[in-house]
């Protein structure tokens, strides 16, 4: 999660919903947290009621948040970056800004170099672009002062970084040699640069670009402004509305400085609260099945110099100060975790047992891969591509061009019967006896079936224990995994060439359990927890890890959660206090809101009694107060490093982001994103205007299209396409609809699909409310009932009246209810750093009838017609 | 024994009681002996599969059978509440539709066939050892690369972290794939 | 247990009631339907028909046989009281938890000619399944529409009020599962207390047109579910003045008798003269 990675040094949300009992105002955007996570929901609830918060809610749509919250504002679906870099101008116009805060916990004052170039003077890029390649040479974004090296780094091989790991590191330069002006007057400092960058982002084009009154946004600008300093705070909360746009991080970088200039983050009721969607997605971003990360957000090793053995690695990876110096400690325990004894100092701990990343290997990547014929077999586990992959019907083509699939899950879903099911075939443009793909489709646990942790949006482990066993052939992915090793490496002892000897020394020695055979749970969790390997003793925490072999570990960032035999930390239920400590475990040690030295002055001190979280211990010398510090226990608040300190010891006692290598929040970005150190408007992918900003730079420049017949896009504006596309997620559904159409209490409650318009539209294209109409972008069409309602509003853009239309994604063709997919409308395309797709803010045409009714219609839009393949 | 059907006779009853035959001594013996049907289960404590809110859940079960699923009230994150996705865990859990038994297509095949499970993870562990070496590259310019790039995975966000970590070890640490995704992107 | 101001009521472990009660707060519902799956998943109900209705996100449309909560959607061109809403004209969304009123005097209970439906020791009405034969008195004698006969099974079903989990000292499965506590559930006296308090809190921060639903001045005698509303109970398809059937009975008996005795007379005298 670079947005948040980068501006404060880890990814994934800073507090709990719980702690939005102590917000003043709270602001709602990017997200429908009502519907989506209604439970958590209980907390904002509670704040508007008891305590009188003000609850904020932008967005295009006026959804189930927006009914209950204090002010709705609706915008353009795509015009994120436009709202919320106007709140930032506004703050930094008017001096809103929380200047304390500001100056001693963020870099404002650093200065950047002459060579340094802003959007506004490049007309939309900042220096170090390079038109071929079409990327970032980041250097020029580095500290004034910065020793810039001769060798480029650990620049991976499409010379990005981002990504999913270690986020803003790049250890080759030594960011904490930086120059200062604590005035912020200085012309090239961070605060001044920021301020010609912004000087644009008017309440005027607010108004005209995102379809926001002049006056509304003010009220939203100065409500939420207005609860900043020691006796308030505000926060936000976020989902897919924000994550899902070709410029998504950037568009999260804005809430983050927001609340950085505004002095909320780390605070009670300020953070930001990244509302993840699945029960254990920051769980599988922590332990990651991602290609460019390895557990604890350690960088996979990218084929090049940084990886020619363990020292290259550790080098371009361990920056002098900041707790990223230890990685040299993670490294080695997580390589001892994998390989166990056969991992030794002579042979780098099996370093070279790694496969390297060449390139861009994500879902979307590879899935063109797979549609050019070049792969062979895929595994899908727990997840349904053909619903919920973009531009799904790519991809159900994609998976007809396998040898092999393996799909294991609770139901058969619609990638496990693409073959005979899907539309395509269902009409006829494939056929089943030309799709060569073997499948097997495996029976999966359910929750209740098999023990373990899920890590829930707050960091939060949770243990859950096991009631039943799973019914007839289904297993645990555990067994799965097992059992499909304990068979490969048969086949690898009669062939130990060196490709097989990391699998041969893979340990998986796990106690086996019951009549299955399951592989033990809580040994699989220790292991993650890490011990010493002389005498098998857990660690409780990462404090305890060495770079020499002695310790192994699956994933510092959890170890502690299994501190001794018998103490499983997220197995515990006993919450003791306002954040609930004694009731699991949550990653880093336990600490609830994160960056909370924050929560502190300068000088050690509560910022107000209102607000107190964490505070100095004079008498006893060590932090204290309400959550685990997030910070050295012991280092005090006067701290100053001595010359030549390394890690921690590198960094003062009043710098709460202590991933950082300087310890501030970064308002800046120096390294670690490919698209730019601050956020900059651009328009989506598809859009009706062009850029207001920079007309010269439409769309992300650094974002990947991956236009390809069946992958084509609109041209912004687009005569053939004139509505504004958003995709969306219901309360009575999940996901791709595995777990909710299958179910008849869920399927009833929303039992077929259809698309939200306005009554305007409705009346200029005179849509019966709840007919059948269809919907077709560049890439493909669904047939929806048209719900239309004064919740959808046409907005004013430019000079045009701009109608969105609102679809949910859940349908497709399997389960009790059934319906076309949304997702076949959607691009496969990447945002720069982490390659997700744009999902709102799309273009899109409305016929009325069904899609049967319109098939000679829509021949006229798509490259695919009926008949034709990818 | 006649005193025992007199007094039972609801007539005799209402006259006894000075009911008007609507009350509680209109209740059948069902409706008098109702107890939940979770009375005296065992309890596994659980957390909700759907969002990431990971609202705490109690599962009631006897005999290897669930009875019921609903919130946990010790929770300090969910206070015993659940959505209507998480409410509907049972129906999750025991619907009809739920796979049991591998289910096999043949390349270029038009009909599920059955597969028995040890068979079926056979012939997954031989296509995934012939594709892994057929394409997999030890070095490259003299140095160490270890990879395959033609065997992908996709999935993750639903499962537990221990079958996270088990996926990548095997597949990435073991096995070279680097083709490794899952829901997750921010 | 908390102030009736708040929405964080905390439920004993063991709960047990001499009056059960409902009170449903339409101003802190999300609308998210965890009472009707919640409900459902506990009393064993089957599905009501995949059916879209188009009616906003109210699929479920009416309570019934196998719909013992339902939640209502309501777009009306009217403002929430003081919410900020950037639109030219005023619009709110409204949702609110429909469940069986449990009313004092039930028109149901009146009607059941087998003694199925019985006012239980908790002061909820009660439909006896084991006893009821389907002959569907009750259907027409509710003036809210609630009970109903399934098919094919025939029987009449409605909420129970958990009467099973209550029996347990368990709170109602909707309850327990509401996110927001929109549902609360406890003793009568106590929450129509705390409906009238809320209501005057609503009104003291701009919701003019709160009001409590809980008709006790007609001859239903009040409900034991009651609800906190925004305008008209008619747009909630709630009776402003819901009266049980048999109310007229008694004097219609009574005219009987009297028209019967007056025939008779009549009868007698033409024989005499």
């Amino acid at each position: 999660m670079p947005g948040l990675g980068t501006t404060y040094g880890r990814g994934g949300a800073t507090t709990a919903p719980s702690d939005l009992l102590n917000s003043d105002v709270i602001l709602i955007m990017g997200s429908n947290m009502a519907e989506n996570h209604p439970v958590g929901f209980q907390w904002v609830m509670e704040a508007k009621e008891k305590k009188g918060a003000h609850l904020i809610h932008v967005d295009p749509r006026f959804s189930r948040t927006s009914a209950v919250a204090n002010t709705w504002v609706p915008l353009r679906a795509g015009s994120d970056i436009l709202f919320l870099g106007g709140m930032i101008n506004h703050i930094l116009q008017n001096e809103l800004d929380f200047r304390e805060y500001v100056i001693h916990y963020t870099n404002a004052s650093v200065i950047i170099p002459e060579s340094f170039k802003d959007t506004e003077e490049l007309g939309g890029i900042f220096s170090g672009w390079d038109p071929e390649k079409k990327q970032y040479d980041t250097r020029s974004w580095l500290y004034q002062g910065v020793q810039i090296p001769s060798d480029s780094g650990d620049q991976n091989p499409n010379g990005q970084s981002g990504g999913h790991s270690q986020h803003g590191v790049d250890s080759s330069t030594d960011l904490s040699t930086y120059e200062q002006d604590l005035t912020l007057q200085h012309p090239r400092c961070v605060y001044q640069i920021m301020k010609r960058h912004f000087a644009r982002y008017t309440p005027e084009i607010v108004e005209r670009y995102c379809g926001v009154s002049k006056e509304a946004f003010l009220n939203v600008a100065n409500l939420y402004c207005g609860a900043s300093g020691p006796e308030k705070t505000a926060a936000m909360c976020y989902a897919l509305g924000w994550t899902q746009h070709s410029s998504g991080v950037q568009i999260i970088r804005c809430a983050a400085i927001l609340q950085l200039l505004l002095g909320n983050m780390g605070r009670p009721g300020g953070g930001i609260l990244a509302l993840r969607g699945h029960a254990s997605i920051q769980g599988s971003t922590d332990i990651p099945t991602l290609f460019d990360s390895l557990p604890g957000y350690l960088s996979m090793p990218k084929f090049g110099p940084s990886s020619k053995d363990l020292a290259s690695f550790i080098k371009a990876n361990k920056p002098r100060t900041g707790f990223w110096n230890n990685i040299d400690k993670y490294i080695v325990s997580l390589l001892k975790a994998y390989y166990g004894d056969a991992a030794t100092k002579e042979n780098d701990f099996g370093f070279n047992w790694l496969p390297r990343i060449t390139g861009d290997h994500s879902h979307q990547a590879y899935w063109l891969d797979m549609l050019d014929g070049k792969m062979d077999g895929l595994f899908v586990i727990g997840q349904n591509p053909a619903v919920a992959g973009p531009n799904s019907g790519m991809e159900r083509r994609g998976l007809g061009k396998l040898k092999w699939l393996v799909v294991r899950e609770m139901v058969e879903t619609e990638t496990a019967s693409f073959w005979y099911e899907s539309p395509e075939v269902q009409r006829g443009d494939l056929r089943t006896e030309d799709i060569e793909t073997e499948v097997f489709l495996m029976p999966g646990a359910g929750h209740v079936e098999k023990e373990g942790t899920f890590t829930n949006t707050q960091r939060l482990l949770q243990w859950r224990e096991k009631a039943v066993d799973p019914p007839g052939d289904a297993r645990s992915e555990n067994w799965f995994i097992y059992h499909l090793w304990r068979r490969i490496v048969e086949k690898a002892k009669l062939d130990p060439s060196p490709r097989n000897q990391g699998l041969l020394a893979l340990t998986m020695n796990y106690t086996l359990e019951g009549d299955h055979r399951e592989p033990s749970s809580p040994e699989i969790l220790q292991e993650i927890n890490g011990w010493t390997v002389a005498d098998h003793k857990l660690l409780s925490g990462f404090g305890e890890l060495k770079a020499d072999g002695s310790t192994l570990c699956g994933a510092w960032i959890y170890s502690g959660v299994f501190p001794s035999a018998g103490r499983n930390r997220a197995n515990e239920r006993e919450p003791k206090d306002e954040y609930g400590h004694g009731w699991g475990w949550a990653w880093p040690a336990d600490r609830r809101v994160i960056y909370n030295r924050a929560s502190a002055r300068p000088d050690g001190s509560p910022w107000s009694e209102r607000k107190k979280l964490v505070w100095w211990d004079e008498a006893a010398k060590k932090w204290t107060g309400k959550d685990v510090p997030d910070f050295t226990a012991t280092k005090p608040p006067n701290y100053v490093p001595p010359p030549g300190a390394e890690g921690d010891a590198a960094l003062a006692g009043d710098k709460p982001y202590i991933l950082h290598a300087d310890g501030f929040g970064w308002l800046w970005v120096p390294v670690g994103l490919n698209d730019g150190p601050l956020p900059t408007h651009y328009e989506p992918l598809e859009s009706p205007v062009s850029n207001p900003l920079y007309p010269q730079r439409q769309a992300n420049p650094v974002g990947l299209n991956r236009a390809r017949p069946g992958n084509e896009y609109a041209t912004s504006p687009d005569a053939r396409f004139p509505y504004v596309l958003t995709t969306y997620r219901l309360t009575e559904h999940h996901t791709a609809g595995g777990m909710s159409r299958t179910l008849s209490h869920l399927a009833e409650l929303q039992p077929e699909i259809f698309c939200e318009i306005s009554m305007e539209l409705a009346n200029e294209l005179k849509i019966e409310h709840g007919a059948w109409v269809t919907l077709v972008t560049a890439r493909g069409a669904i047939e929806a009932h048209a719900l239309s309602t004064s919740r959808i509003r046409p907005l004013k853009i430019g000079d045009r009246r701009v109608h969105q239309i609102g679809v949910p994604f859940h349908w497709g063709y399997n389960g009790l209810v059934k319906g076309d997919m949304a997702n076949d409308l959607i691009a496969i395309s990447e945002e720069p750093n982490v390659h997700i797709m744009e999902t709102k803010g799309l273009l899109c045409n409305l016929l009325v009838g069904r899609r049967a009714n319109n098939v000679a219609k829509l021949k006229e839009y798509h490259s695919i017609a009926e008949g034709k393949t990818a | 024994m006649i005193r025992d059907l007199v007094t039972r006779w609801p007539v005799v009853k209402q006259i006894l009681n000075r009911a008007d035959g609507t009350g509680v001594e209109a209740m059948s013996e069902r409706t008098l002996h109702m107890r939940p049907k979770n009375d005296g289960a065992e309890v596994a404590h659980s957390v909700c599969p759907y969002c990431a809110v990971g609202c705490g859940q109690l599962v009631f079960h006897r005999g290897n059978k669930l009875i019921s699923i609903e919130g946990n009230p010790a929770s300090p994150l969910s206070r015993g509440r659940l959505c209507p996705k998480g409410s509907d865990s049972f129906e999750l859990t025991t619907h009809s539709k739920r796979l049991t038994k591998v289910k096999y297509r043949r390349p270029f095949g038009t009909e599920w066939e059955e597969l028995e499970l040890e068979k079926a993870m056979d012939m997954i562990a031989d296509r995934l050892w012939e594709s892994r070496n057929e394409s997999f590259v030890e070095k490259q310019d003299g140095q160490s690369l270890m990879q395959n790039k033609t065997v992908a995975h996709l999935g993750g966000a639903t499962l537990d972290n221990e079958e996270n970590y088990l996926i990548k070890k095997l597949f990435t640490a073991g096995l070279g794939m680097v083709c490794i995704s899952n829901q997750a992107r921010i | 247990m908390t102030s009736p101001l708040t929405n964080s009521v905390v439920y004993p472990a063991t709960y047990h009631v001499t009056k059960a009660a409902f009170l449903t707060d339409a101003t802190i519902c999300i609308g998210c339907k965890a009472c009707e799956v919640a409900c459902k998943e506990w009393n064993e109900v089957p599905d009501d028909g995949m059916i879209w209705s188009g009616f906003s996100y109210d699929n479920t449309q009416a309570l019934g046989a196998s719909t013992w909560r339902h939640v209502m959607f309501l777009e009306q061109p009217a403002a929430a009281g003081p919410q900020q809403v950037d639109m030219e004209n005023p619009f709110r969304w409204i949702f609110l938890s429909d469940v069986c009123k449990h009313c004092g005097n039930a028109g149901c209970l009146e009607a059941c000619p087998t003694g199925a439906i019985v006012r239980t020791d908790v002061g909820s009405v009660l439909v006896q399944s084991d006893v009821c034969n389907g002959c569907g008195y009750c259907v027409v004698s509710c003036p809210f529409g609630v009970v109903d006969k399934r098919h094919p099974d025939g029987r009449a079903f409605k909420c129970t009020f958990c009467y099973d989990r209550q029996s347990a000292g368990m709170i109602p499965a909707c309850a327990k599962a509401c996110p927001t506590q929109s549902i609360r559930f406890g003793e009568l006296e106590e929450l129509r207390e705390a409906g009238v308090a809320r209501v005057a809190e609503l009104q003291s921060r701009g919701y003019a047109d709160a009001r409590v639903y809980d008709p006790q001045e007609t001859s239903v005698g009040g409900t034991h579910a009651m609800f906190v509303i925004l305008g008209q109970p008619e747009a909630y398809n709630l009776p402003p003045a819901p009266e049980v059937p048999t109310i007229y009975l008694k004097s219609a008996w009574m005219s009987a008798l009297i028209s019967a005795l007056v025939l008779a007379a009549i009868v007698c005298a033409a024989f005499l003269f």
